[in-house]
């Protein structure tokens, strides 16, 4: 999605007005902290946001001060979906009772890093959409836990280098293959499951608003380049997520009440290779792994192909 | 009008909860607390009780739930036991630090291994320090009438508040009890505002985090809050008495005038304690019996008191602080600590895993603890005596 003269027209097309303040904690060239951005920009004011434990978190909530100009909360580190729960059913029976207006028009939003989303909290997020409350849940995946220095989560792609999938005599690094977290939300039947990128701002904005209007629970995972962790120079982030949805790494779609439809269909993949050579953490990859990776990458591409009814 | 009925404890809970007009109930099922949300469930689906109930998938969540709706505004309870509170234990930090009024009943039960339903105080023991405002009750109709005060002291002083029931003793047993009307109740609980909710048209950040530099003025201001909350706690225990001629102390005492030896205990075996007393005095012996009703914060002061002219102080623990012997009798030494003139304490450890307590147990204790006390003032070493066990 090329917009010519983005530059002219992107003002108009977005508020200019930041939700999520400037003078944050993230490091340089930080693909969550413009995810977030963007975010907000699409949420607009009237929700509440609980947010996880992680790096969203700490670069935005150093006591006495807050990047938060929306009504906001965090508690702990796997449990975002069940607070969000409480949130929203206080409001429902408050409405219903007459202590708030029934027309107040808030939306309940919850944010997770991968860690609080496929591996602490997924309990609590399975059980939230189960039950089928009324929210959109958006999960800043940068591949590992990020926040407590680079370890591994079941988000983190085979191969990848983390702290605690180490690269030694015995190891590639990570040893599994990332979990395919959109997957297992698209198995609750919930009505929105999408996949998004910074790097695809509009795209992304679009999508956030999609799910927040969505009656139910709605969910959506976001590839948050994360220079710190991937080990990438800081200038790469938006490229890097480019590349993701180009090589077919990390596709862009949505599903809408169980139809598959690719947001960014790509006739052509580009090779893995082009992706992979930009970060330190995939350095010790040979011809042989990496060529493994490229079968599973189209492997799995093609199943969301059929999926989507994409020849 | 006053309605005398029989009541299962969880009902008795139930009914209060209603009454509250609670917005917001959220629990996962746990023997022996089950009754309880059973029932609240029943008075929702009938419509009896205007609330969402969130089904939870586990306590970690029922607490969160509680911590988010009580941060949209809402009234909120939920109940636990035992291993139940142990998966929510990292979650009820949370309501105190962030004053949230969560009302929450826990049916105190064992803790796993080996599994046990059944009565004792190791779930309470291993929250002590959670911030909350803790209570105790005895019976059914206290369970009630606490449970009502609950909601009015946690929504005024903004901390979360729990009433201990012992499981199945009071959870599952049926007792006469008196039923205040629907209206003396909410009469009695103003409705619920917290002076900073979630809401968009005044949006505030709750949950930041914070760095040595002030993590300890918050722990310093929650704590002089906290210690603050006694004299609320004990002005709505005597305005309820006031209204409906039921009157609730920090500590209570049972026949303690010139009492030389007295019991001290906390939860249902009271009332045990109690008979036991009495046959006692009929033998013309000088004891008497301190209750606990207030656990936390510690009434130090009505405490002392209590104590000021006993000369043997006899503990009964429901559970066991490994390698420390027993966790009430270790606060109530510390409790004392400082006085010029303190009793004797001799500490027995009973009652674990629903294991029951006679008239003549606790008559053995009086007893025992005499003799104990001889041991004390030779210097020997007194070790805690578990009661009942057999070897
Ligand atoms: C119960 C619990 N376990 C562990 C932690 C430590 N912890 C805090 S954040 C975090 C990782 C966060 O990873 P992720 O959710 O992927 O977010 P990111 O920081 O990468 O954005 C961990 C392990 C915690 N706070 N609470
Ligand atoms: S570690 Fe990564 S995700 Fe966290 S703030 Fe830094 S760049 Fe962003
Ligand atoms: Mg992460």
């Amino acid at each position: 999605m090329e917009i010519e003269q983005e530059d002219l027209f992107a003002p108009r097309l977005v508020t200019t007005e930041e939700l999520f303040a400037p003078g944050h904690r993230a490091c340089i060239g930080c693909g969550e902290a413009l995810a977030v951005r963007h975010v907000c920009k699409a949420l607009g004011k009237n929700v509440i946001i609980v947010t996880a434990t992680g790096c969203v978190e700490i670069i935005s909530s150093l006591l006495p001060q807050t990047s938060w100009r929306v009504a906001w909360i965090h508690t702990l580190f796997e449990n975002v979906s069940a607070v969000v729960s409480g949130v929203e059913s206080g409001y429902k029976a408050r409405k219903r009772k007459g202590k708030v207006p029934a027309a107040k028009d808030v939306k309940f939003v919850g944010f997770g890093g991968d860690g609080a989303t496929t591996d602490i909290g997924l309990q609590a997020l399975s059980g939230a959409m189960e039950r089928g409350h009324d929210f959109l849940y958006c999960c800043f995946d940068n591949e590992a836990y990020m926040n407590t220095g680079i370890q591994r989560s079941s988000s983190t792609p085979y191969g990848a280098w983390t702290t605690t999938a180490p690269v030694g005599k015995k190891s590639i690094g990570q040893m599994t293959w990332k979990k395919n977290m959109p997957e297992i939300v698209v198995a609750h039947r919930i009505p929105y499951v999408a996949t998004a990128s910074p790097s695809y701002p509009f795209d992304l904005m679009a999508k956030v608003k999609r799910g927040l209007e969505t009656k139910g629970p709605a969910y959506i995972q976001i590839l948050s380049v994360c220079p710190t962790g991937w080990r990438c120079a800081p200038d790469l982030s938006i490229e890097l997520g480019r590349l993701a949805a180009e090589t077919g790494v990390f596709p862009l779609y949505e599903v809408i009440n169980g139809e598959y439809r690719l947001t960014h269909d790509l006739p052509e993949l580009k090779p893995i290779k082009e992706y992979l050579k930009l970060q330190g953490r995939f350095k010790h990859l040979t011809d042989d792994a990496i060529e493994l990776i490229q079968t599973r990458v189209e492997e799995d591409y093609m199943k969301l192909k059929a999926k989507a009814g994409v020849k | 009008m006053k309605k005398v009925v029989g009541l299962e404890g969880s009902f008795a809970i139930a009914e209060a909860v209603r009454m509250a007009n609670t917005d917001v109930i959220s629990a996962y099922p746990i023997t022996p607390q089950t009754h309880i949300v059973e029932r609240l469930s029943e008075m929702v689906a009938d419509g009896d009780l205007d609330a969402e109930f969130i089904c939870v998938e586990s306590e970690h969540s029922a607490m969160s739930a509680c911590v988010g709706a009580s941060a949209a505004g809402a009234r909120v309870f939920t109940c636990s036991a035992g291993q139940g509170l142990e998966l929510m234990h990292e979650v009820l930090y949370i309501p105190s630090s962030m004053r949230l009024p969560v009302v929450a009943v826990a049916a105190n039960r064992a803790l796993s291994a080996p599994l046990s339903v059944w009565c004792d105080h190791s779930d309470v023991m291993a929250i002590r320090d959670i911030g909350w405002i803790q209570m105790f009750a005895e019976n059914n109709q206290q369970a009630f009438d606490l449970t009502v005060c609950a909601y009015r002291i946690a929504e005024e002083v903004l901390f979360p508040t729990m009433v201990h029931i012992d499981g199945f003793f009071l959870s599952h047993v049926i007792e006469d009890m008196v039923l205040p009307n629907d209206e003396e109740v909410a009469g009695f609980i103003p409705e619920y505002k917290h002076p900073f909710t979630l809401d968009p048209d005044n949006p505030v950040s709750m949950g930041c985090y914070a760095p040595p530099f002030i993590y300890s003025e918050t722990k310093k201001a929650q704590e002089v809050a906290f210690e603050s909350t006694h004299s609320k706690i004990q002005e709505t225990w005597k305005e309820f008495g006031d209204l409906f001629g039921r009157y609730y102390l920090p500590v209570e005492q049972y026949r303690m005038e010139d009492a030389k030896i007295a019991l001290f205990t906390m939860g249902s075996f009271s009332e045990t304690a109690m008979l036991a007393v009495d046959e006692l005095r009929e033998e013309g012996k000088e004891v008497g019996l301190i209750r606990l009703r207030l656990w936390r914060p510690f009434p130090f002061k009505e405490f002392r008191d209590a104590v000021k002219d006993v000369e043997l102080l006899v503990v009964l623990d429901r559970a066991v602080s490994f390698g420390m012997g027993g966790p009430v009798c270790s606060e109530v030494k510390s409790a004392l600590y400082d006085l010029r003139k303190k009793p004797n304490i001799v500490a027995f450890i009973g009652g674990l895993g629903g294991r029951d307590i006679s008239v003549n147990e606790f008559k053995y204790m009086i007893r025992e603890a005499q003799e104990k006390e001889k041991a004390i003032e030779r210097g020997e070493d007194v070790e805690v005596e578990m009661i009942g066990i057999r070897e």
